[in-house]
């Protein structure tokens, strides 16, 4: 425990639910050191979360915090945006919360680029449920609800997002903490929708039942197929097979939604708008 | 200039015994007890890295450098 523990947790809710080893608590003290390097006020941020076991985390920061409903972390957020734009609004949620019955705000929310930095813990399954297979769970990998393995492809997160106009997106492991810390202070830092997908292990529910036998197998794991972006261009195609890259992957300038909507806002005030 | 040396610490209370620090300290600083939590059991290799203290999901680990080294 550091002094940026204390700092930033509330003690009196630790330890925390997670099992031993999960990555979730890699991830949420990677979170507080990027705070730390923003410079933010604690009163100035709001973390608002969905539910999973990723979404607990909002119980454990001590900012202004909302443990919202399953897949429905973005609403609450762009509210909370539209509302007190001066906020800087982090959004937690797992990859069913995300990419399931979350998928369809998670699109929207890039195409319209409202700035929110959404953090997606990736660890390829239902955690909080059981190990239900969820859309990022790979082909022919064991869930409950696949005992013979599955047989749907997952799908890619950052391209998804990409592919729905999002204006800045990365990804990292939570084996590379510190670059985790990186991403999250440029996610931050960036005006418009930034997603930070973090590939994650549950090593109880997705773990177990897919040979991995501890915690560390599956860090080395992240630490044996990640491939920073610097180095993926010099990669060959073939080497890159089951791999997946790191690092930020897209930044562009966008117009931001929050801005567009108090501009038109301003111009029906002053009666310039044109209307139908 | 003497070489850096470290104390490091384990909270035995909020250790869950996942084998994270174990399995990634570069020089073997840690080992184990009877319930599979984490013993520090040569502090004098620690080179300071904190890989240990980055990667621990429950914090239970403190690096600090020697000040008289
Ligand atoms: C509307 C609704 N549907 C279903 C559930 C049950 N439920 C709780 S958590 C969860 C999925 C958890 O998986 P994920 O979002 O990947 O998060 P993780 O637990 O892995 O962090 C589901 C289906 C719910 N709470 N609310
Ligand atoms: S079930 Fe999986 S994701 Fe949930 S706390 Fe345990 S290890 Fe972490
Ligand atoms: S990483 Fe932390 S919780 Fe895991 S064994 Fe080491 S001290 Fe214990």
């Amino acid at each position: 425990m550091g002094a940026i523990h204390e700092k930033y947790l509330r003690m009196d809710k630790l330890p925390h639910i997670w099992c031993p080893g999960c990555g979730n608590g890699i991830i949420m003290s990677s979170f507080i050191r990027a705070i730390e390097k923003l410079g933010y006020e604690k009163d100035e941020v709001a973390a608002v979360s969905g539910i999973g076991c990723s979404g607990r985390i909002t119980g454990y920061m001590d900012f202004n915090t909302l443990h919202t409903t399953h897949g429905r972390a973005l609403v609450f957020a762009t509210g909370i945006k539209m509302a007190n734009p001066g906020l800087k609004v982090f959004v937690f949620m797992g990859d069913g919360d995300a990419a399931a019955i979350g998928g369809n705000h998670l699109i929207h929310s890039c195409r319209r680029n409202i700035d929110i930095t959404a953090i997606i813990f990736n660890n390829h399954i239902y955690g909080m449920t059981g190990g239900q297979f969820s859309p990022t769970t790979f082909r022919n990998k064991y869930a409950t609800t696949a005992p013979y393995g599955t047989t749907d492809p997952d799908f890619d997160l950052v391209n998804l997002c990409i592919g729905a106009g999002a204006s800045y997106v990365a990804r990292s492991t939570s084996y590379h903490a510190k670059m985790l810390t990186d991403l999250f202070v440029a996610g931050a830092l960036h005006k418009g929708f930034a997603v930070i997908e973090v590939i994650t292990h549950c090593p109880v529910n997705f773990g177990r039942r897919n040979e991995f036998d501890t915690p560390a197998d599956m860090l080395r794991w992240q630490k044996d197929h990640a491939v920073r972006t610097a180095k993926a261009d010099m990669v060959p195609m073939e080497e890159m097979e089951g791999k997946f890259v790191i690092g930020e992957l897209i930044k562009k300038e966008k117009p931001e939604y929050v801005e567009e909507y108090d501009r038109l806002i301003e111009t029906v005030r002053k009666g310039d708008a044109h209307r139908e | 200039m003497a070489k850096k040396t470290f104390m490091v610490e384990v909270n035995r209370k909020t250790c869950k015994a996942c084998g994270i620090c174990i399995a990634f300290c570069p020089v073997s600083v840690f080992t184990t007890d009877h319930d599979d939590k984490a013993v520090v059991d040569k502090p004098e290799r620690c080179t300071g890295c904190r890989q240990c203290e980055l990667l621990c999901p429950d914090y239970c680990i403190r690096v600090e450098e020697n000040s008289n080294g």
